[in-house]
């Protein structure tokens, strides 16, 4: 799969579940994984940091 | 073996490692997105699996919170109650709340405009710390050492003024070494706990990079620790304290969906575990 922003590919590791963010290595693009079915992915943009994050 | 679920909005280590123990210990275990999942008014706990005990870990305050209003409302029972969260998330209410409990804590003045906090400021001289009543990671936690400083941030909050911004938690400077400590409790008991050193900034926040060493927990810490617990109301929380040069530990803060990555790599128990047990623990009473 390649990032949406820059179309560089995107490392997506094996067990990588639903709800996980993952970036991409070339242009930082932050993408949550939305759908995981075996082998086939499907990702949606990450939420930016809210000011009200944290613990 | 018990069902347990971890409610998520943003999968991180923690969440990882907490479902990790959890089906090491032979429970089933699922994780639920709080931004995909559907409750109205005619939802019935039935229509859901949530399990015997869910735990909050929502990584947005806001979207937790109302999120486990909503399971309080299935009357499914959740890790850490509204209540505790609204106390945890808002340090106004948790500073009252352990001075009211005599538990040894920052002297802080509140103020509900910019002119009082000026006029505040001006009785109480400088240095002091601004701190937003909500918010994490040491997110515009300043240190006002003069009166330029203060005058800037207020003016600042008055050009944003968003709804909290006209609250005004203006705390004294705690002379104390560039550290603070925070403990891990559990059901009122402290656990772990880890010195979280800065070495180029007053704030401590280990998501601004200060470095974790462990802790020994004293019986004064694990006393304090214990009415700061309990005075919030209890369950899985993260108790930070300063060592004041003057007048020894205060408690400065209690957190509610507490972070543990950065204490996980020093701490010699397995934290995720220790919560899981006291989940599952918490619904078998």
């Amino acid at each position: 799969m390649n990032c949406p922003e820059c179309d560089a590919e995107l490392n997506i590791p094996e067990d990588a579940a639903v709800g996980e963010i993952v970036s991409c290595g070339d242009c930082g693009a932050d993408y949550e994984i939305s759908k995981k079915d075996g082998s086939t992915v499907e990702i949606k943009e990450a939420e930016t940091v809210g000011e009200d994050w944290g613990e | 073996m018990s069902k347990i679920s971890i409610v998520f909005d943003r999968l991180r280590t923690e969440e990882k490692m907490l479902q990790k123990e959890a089906e090491e210990l032979g429970h089933e275990i699922s994780l639920i997105d709080a931004k995909t999942t559907q409750i109205n008014t005619d939802s019935q706990i039935q229509d859901f699996n949530f399990g015997n005990i869910v735990l909050e870990r929502c990584v947005s305050y806001y979207r937790g919170l109302y999120f486990t209003a909503c399971l309080e409302f299935l009357d499914v029972p959740v890790i850490n109650k509204f209540n505790v969260s609204t106390i945890c998330g808002n340090k106004l209410l948790t500073s009252m709340l352990l001075k009211k409990n005599n538990i040894p804590t920052p002297k802080t003045h509140f103020s509900f405009s910019a002119d009082a906090a000026r006029e505040n400021l001006n009785d109480t001289g400088y240095p002091m710390v601004i701190k937003p009543v909500i918010g994490s990671w040491g997110r515009s936690v300043v240190p006002l050492k003069d009166k330029d400083t203060s005058d800037a941030i207020i003016e600042q909050r008055e050009i944003t003024d968003g709804p909290l911004d006209r609250i005004f938690y203006l705390q004294e400077m705690i002379d104390r070494p560039p550290r603070d400590i925070r403990v891990i409790t559990i059901g009122d008991k402290a656990v772990t706990a880890m010195y979280r050193k800065s070495s180029d900034s007053f704030k401590t926040n280990i998501a601004l990079g200060a470095e974790p060493e462990i802790c020994e927990i004293t019986n004064e810490i694990e006393g304090l620790c214990a009415s700061a617990s309990k005075a919030v109301g209890g369950g899985i929380l993260g108790v930070d304290l300063m060592e004041d040069n003057e007048n020894g530990l205060v408690v400065h803060e209690v957190n509610n969906t507490v972070e543990f990555k950065g204490l996980v790599k020093v701490a010699n128990i397995n934290i995720p575990k220790e919560m899981i047990e006291f989940a599952i623990n918490s619904v078998r009473k």
